[in-house]
């Protein structure tokens, strides 16, 4: 065990023009730039500080944005439906409840084709209730036909609020983008941030263009039609093609991003793991803790690395398969539970890695907030001493 | 008529007005089809106004009886006609 003493020696220092923001600041300062036009919006923990700061830029003439004060996020997501196929560049922020309020209509959105972004702030469902992190909001939607890409850190947060309209507006991909951010353990904890200028920003998302919106009076159309048994699997079909889409889009837009930023954006950030036999995956913040206890194990000669997933939805099959197909144990981490089934990115991981010589495991961590601290991540790796295909575990629970 | 393939269709399932004359939602009519009685008729054209298909076909400005092809059957001209010139016949009849 390291001490915290010795952790926060291993500090970087903050780079060159960074200011302190949370994840929650990060996707205002963002939503500030891009300066979207229709914000439709219900307050939830943890999402709360990302619209009372934006309603406030708004009320002070800061952002030019009309934000609707809809009664729910079920009128949330459907306003910006509206909006978006209207021809006005829509986003939108919520959590947990408010995710599952919405998802009928998530669904809708990404079945009109609708490039809404959405900032969540991941929190655990109810019930019991509670405000905390864990994916099983995003999991609720997995199969909604929207992206989802994770972040790790507030500065990720920024980038993909940036990189987001251009993936989600690009005429192959046309479905809402997803910028998840683990609840209070990203959004409300405060880190250095470098932000572009508000210049570049608005030239990198560019103008809002939809293929048909519906005020294009000239070019009439009509929206949301019903689809009887002899369209409907087409249509869906459609969203498939959109995801395929996606997965090329995102590296290509990230690419670009990137060349602006000189930051990094990937599907998959490996970390040590070009020689190691023990791996660990998962979604979002823990990659931060994991990644300090695989520099620890290294010392210790241990050959041990992590897969982060930074694209959700669509699922980067090739990238994962490259980066995972030669580790002899991987432990797959999942914050989200399948009650009598599998866990959501165990059950990708798991088909992915199928026809390669790699053992898959899966262990379910932090419901709920709980934390997941660097002896849970050694237990993680520990585990992987012992392969054991298609088993399921937990870590941190009182069994 | 063939289907179209999943490439094929608009995406989302966006209907653009070219692409509504290629339905032929003629085949939906299951109670009959409206006759026009142009004896009667006084080329008011409210039929034309209400028609939710654009079923009624209309000439230089003169009524000419419906599009069959379209045509679902919804008897609203028939319901609209201030001088009762159109009524439903059953497929067939005339």
């Amino acid at each position: 065990m390291t001490d915290v003493a010795t952790r926060m020696t291993r500090a970087e220092a903050p780079p060159a023009g960074a200011r302190l923001l949370t994840g929650a600041g990060a996707v205002v300062e963002a939503m500030r730039q891009i300066d979207p036009d229709v914000v439709p919006v219900y307050p939830i923990t943890p999402q709360t500080p990302m619209i009372e700061s934006f309603s406030k830029l708004v009320a002070d003439g800061r952002a030019g944005a009309e934000v609707i004060n809809v009664e729910s996020e079920h009128s949330a997501m459907s306003a910006a439906i509206g909006a978006a196929l209207a021809g006005a560049r829509t986003m939108t922020a919520t959590s947990s409840q408010g995710l599952a309020l919405m998802t009928e209509v998530v669904y809708v959105a990404a079945s009109q084709r609708a490039p809404i972004v959405v900032a969540l702030g991941n929190r655990a469902l109810s019930g019991p209730i509670n405000i905390h992190c864990d994916h099983s909001d995003s999991m609720l939607v997995r199969d909604s036909g929207v992206v989802q890409l994770f972040a790790q850190s507030a500065q990720e947060v920024y980038d993909l609020m940036v990189l987001a309209p251009r993936v989600a507006e690009h005429p192959e991909v046309l479905v809402p983008v997803f910028v998840c951010q683990d609840g209070f353990t990203v959004t409300h904890s405060a880190e250095p941030v470098v932000s572009l200028a508000d210049e570049r920003v608005r030239a990198f998302v560019g103008d809002y263009r939809i293929p048909h919106p519906l005020l294009d009076v000239a070019h009439p159309t009509s929206q949301g039609t019903f689809a009887m048994p002899d369209h409907y699997f087409e249509l869906k079909f459609g969203e498939v093609h959109a995801m395929r889409a996606a997965l090329r889009v995102i590296p290509e837009v990230a690419a670009e991003l990137s060349r602006v930023t000189g930051r990094a954006i990937t599907m998959v950030e490996p970390y040590a793991l070009d020689d190691a036999d023990r791996a660990l995956v998962v979604l979002g913040s823990t990659a931060g803790t994991i990644k300090d206890v695989v520099d620890e194990l290294r010392a210790e000669g241990e050959r041990v690395g992590l897969l982060r997933i930074c694209s959700f939805r669509p699922f980067p099959r090739e990238a994962v398969r490259a980066a995972l197909g030669g580790i002899e144990s991987v432990v797959v981490l999942d914050r989200s539970l399948s009650p009598g089934g599998t866990p959501a990115l165990y059950a990708d991981i798991s088909r992915v890695l199928s026809a390669t010589p790699a053992s898959v495991q899966g262990c379910v961590f932090g419901l709920g907030g709980r934390e997941l601290d660097p002896d849970g991540v050694r237990e993680a790796f520990d585990r992987a001493r012992h392969p054991a295909p298609g088993e399921l575990g937990y870590i941190g629970l009182r069994e | 008529m063939s289907l179209p393939r999943a490439t094929e269709l608009p995406t989302g399932g966006t209907v653009v007005s070219a692409e509504a004359l290629r339905n032929r939602t003629g085949g939906w009519r299951t109670a009959g089809r409206p006759r026009v009685d142009f004896d009667r008729c006084v080329n008011c054209k409210l039929c034309w106004v209400y028609c939710p298909d654009s079923a009624v076909l209309v000439e230089d400005g003169v009524f000419r009886g419906f599009d069959y092809d379209v045509c679902k059957g919804c008897e609203i001209c028939v319901e609209m006609c201030p001088v009762d010139a159109i009524d439903m016949v059953l497929e067939g009849d005339d």
